[in-house]
């Protein structure tokens, strides 16, 4: 039901931001480039022995200057953003001689991974205040706080400690030369899907770069699906938790009485 | 070799969880407890989410205790009606406990509770138990008689009103004490996956005064009920049961109960205390020691969806 949710409230996400961000966002009337993208699927199923994939995306450049070209001052950044979700970072500290809890911080809707792949490292592609403001990248991604944090002084520490979790565990990946010119104007870029890659909606993202100017932007959905037995029983416990719950049980009835019979008649 | 745990969300050796299963299961028969709390701390060293391990060590104590409870009812060693009156603290207290869980786990704090109530119970019973075998051995040493405390005796207990009599325990007790005696180890059961025999049966002989011949299967009509009703809730209300877990411990754990049983009739009943007694303490020692040494990251992330 959870995921369910989420996954709809995600399509009704990139609904609504779609439009907007087209008008608001996806080109830059200054400029005559155009960014066309494209993956092979829009879904993808993910099997139980899964250990991390990369997906390649394609895309062309149109109207582009052929001058600029050739000195390589066009950049891709590519990106593959998971469903969004609260997350909570919590600190501990020591209590009485033990380790507790004591302290947390609530992001709000946080991308579950997050995949970055350029023509090169992102910091060199445009100056960070402009990556703030599109919030590209780990570093620069919109971490807000949910309810009351202070005077906010140990928001600094929550957000780095945030970055860095994601980033060892995995799930925020960057890849500076992910995405390479295969031609004038076609572009190949390859974005990890981790191994604990979540599931529902996933968007992504390609943004054009001239001379360090944001030109145009796209975006697509892929929908990420879990199957096999594992992802069965994971939807049967979300969906029909009493059912689960009383099939778990009646297992263990089975499996202690059973077990207790086959032994007897030895 | 290994398999992937639906609910835990992680890949486990699936060799790991057999050999869990089959030395905890070993141990259960050979002392008659239900390995709950073996399980669980288990679980946890071996970084399943706490949250999981509590609830799925809850459903491999109903498949740990329901052979030992058939065979009592088969022998008429089950009172029904205390055991009843027990079962309706049971389920309140497993209520209260799973909504205590939930709300922990909401806070945060739900690991650092379960890992004190485990050090605190494991400490405490582990240390009685300990003393007792030790001066039970002492005295089979010097071939002095064993006096256990006569039960029959009076006490505090005894004066509370709401009495009911109990035919087949042939005892006239208030019911207040073991509705009471129920609820809390249904909160025990919720909170920290264990079955609650070894608090239980003490708390029946010692407090309630019960005859010793009804003790365990009164118990385990209890925990047997208690356990799968709080499988049920913990999966409904924090989808925390992780059945292919579940499932690999209770098959390696009946088995491993069975050679476990063979074993520990060969077993002279102080020293198998003894011995019980040291594993408890080796298990509450080890949590206690986590609780304090400093952890590898100060800070952990959770999302919301998991809430782990």
């Amino acid at each position: 039901m959870i995921r369910f949710a989420r996954t709809a409230l995600a399509l009704l996400a990139l609904a609504v931001a779609a439009p907007t961000h087209a008008a608001l966002q996806d080109e830059n009337a200054d400029f005559t480039e155009k960014l066309e993208i494209g993956i092979s699927t829009d879904e993808i199923a993910i099997t139980s022995d899964f250990r991390g994939a990369d997906l390649t995306i394609f895309g062309a450049v149109d109207g582009f200057d052929q001058g600029l070209l050739a000195q390589g001052r066009y950049n891709i950044i590519v990106s593959l953003e998971g469903p969004k979700d609260n997350a909570t970072v919590r600190k501990k500290e020591r209590v009485f001689g033990i380790w507790v809890n004591t302290r947390s911080m609530t992001f709000e809707l946080v991308p579950e991974s997050y995949s970055l792949s350029s023509t090169r490292d992102i910091e060199t592609i445009a100056p960070p205040g402009e990556m703030g403001n599109m919030g590209i990248g780990v570093d620069h991604m919109r971490l807000v706080p949910l309810g009351f944090v202070g005077d906010g002084s140990n928001l600094g520490e929550f957000r780095n400690a945030f970055r860095r979790i994601r980033e060892t565990s995995g799930v925020y990946e960057r890849d500076p030369g992910g995405v390479q010119f295969i031609s004038a104007s076609l572009f190949k870029a390859s974005v990890r899907l981790p191994a604990n890659v979540p599931n529902g909606v996933h968007v992504v993202r390609a943004y054009l770069f001239r001379d360090g100017v944001f030109v145009a932007a796209k975006a697509l959905p892929l929908r990420v699906v879990k199957t096999g037995l594992e992802q069965f029983i994971t939807q049967a416990a979300h969906q029909q938790p009493l059912f689960y719950g009383l099939v778990a049980v009646l297992l263990a009835v089975i499996t202690g009485w059973g077990a207790s019979v086959i032994f007897r008649k030895e | 070799m290994t398999i992937y745990l639906p609910i835990a969300e992680l890949s486990v050796n699936i060799l790991i969880i057999l050999g869990m299963g089959a030395a905890v299961g070993f141990l259960s028969g050979m002392f008659g407890v239900g390995g709950g709390f073996l399980i669980t701390p288990l679980l946890i060293f071996y970084n399943i989410p706490p949250v999981v391990a509590v609830a799925t060590g809850a459903n491999q104590v109903v498949a740990s205790s329901i052979s030992g409870a058939i065979t009592h009812f088969r022998r008429g060693t089950i009172d029904i009606k205390l055991g009843t009156v027990l079962l309706c603290g049971g389920l309140v207290g497993a209520t209260v406990g799973v909504w205590l869980f939930s709300l922990l786990r909401r806070l945060g704090q739900l690991d650092l509770v379960i890992s004190l109530l485990y050090v605190v119970l494991l400490g405490t019973v582990g240390g009685l138990m300990l003393w007792e075998s030790i001066v039970a051995m002492r005295k089979a040493a010097k071939n002095e008689a064993t006096t256990l405390r006569r039960p029959g005796q009076h006490n505090w207990v005894h004066g509370l009103p709401l009495k009911m009599r109990f035919k087949k325990s042939k005892i006239y007790l208030s019911v207040i004490p073991v509705a009471f005696l129920g609820f809390c180890i249904g909160i025990l059961t919720s909170i920290m996956g264990v079955g609650g025999g070894f608090i239980m049966v003490p708390a029946m002989i010692y407090l309630l005064r019960i005859p010793t011949n009804v003790v365990v299967g009164t118990s385990l009509f209890q925990i047997v009920f208690v356990s799968a009703y709080t499988v049920i809730v913990q999966a409904s209300t924090n989808y925390t049961v992780d059945i292919v877990l579940a499932f690999v411990l209770m098959i390696a754990g009946v088995i491993g109960a069975q050679y476990g049983v063979r074993v520990g009739q060969k077993l002279r009943g102080e020293q198998l205390r003894a011995l019980l007694a040291l594993l408890v303490l080796a298990v509450g020692i080890r949590l206690a020691i986590e609780l304090v040494i400093p952890p590898k990251d100060i800070y952990s992330v959770v999302s919301a969806g998991l809430g782990f």
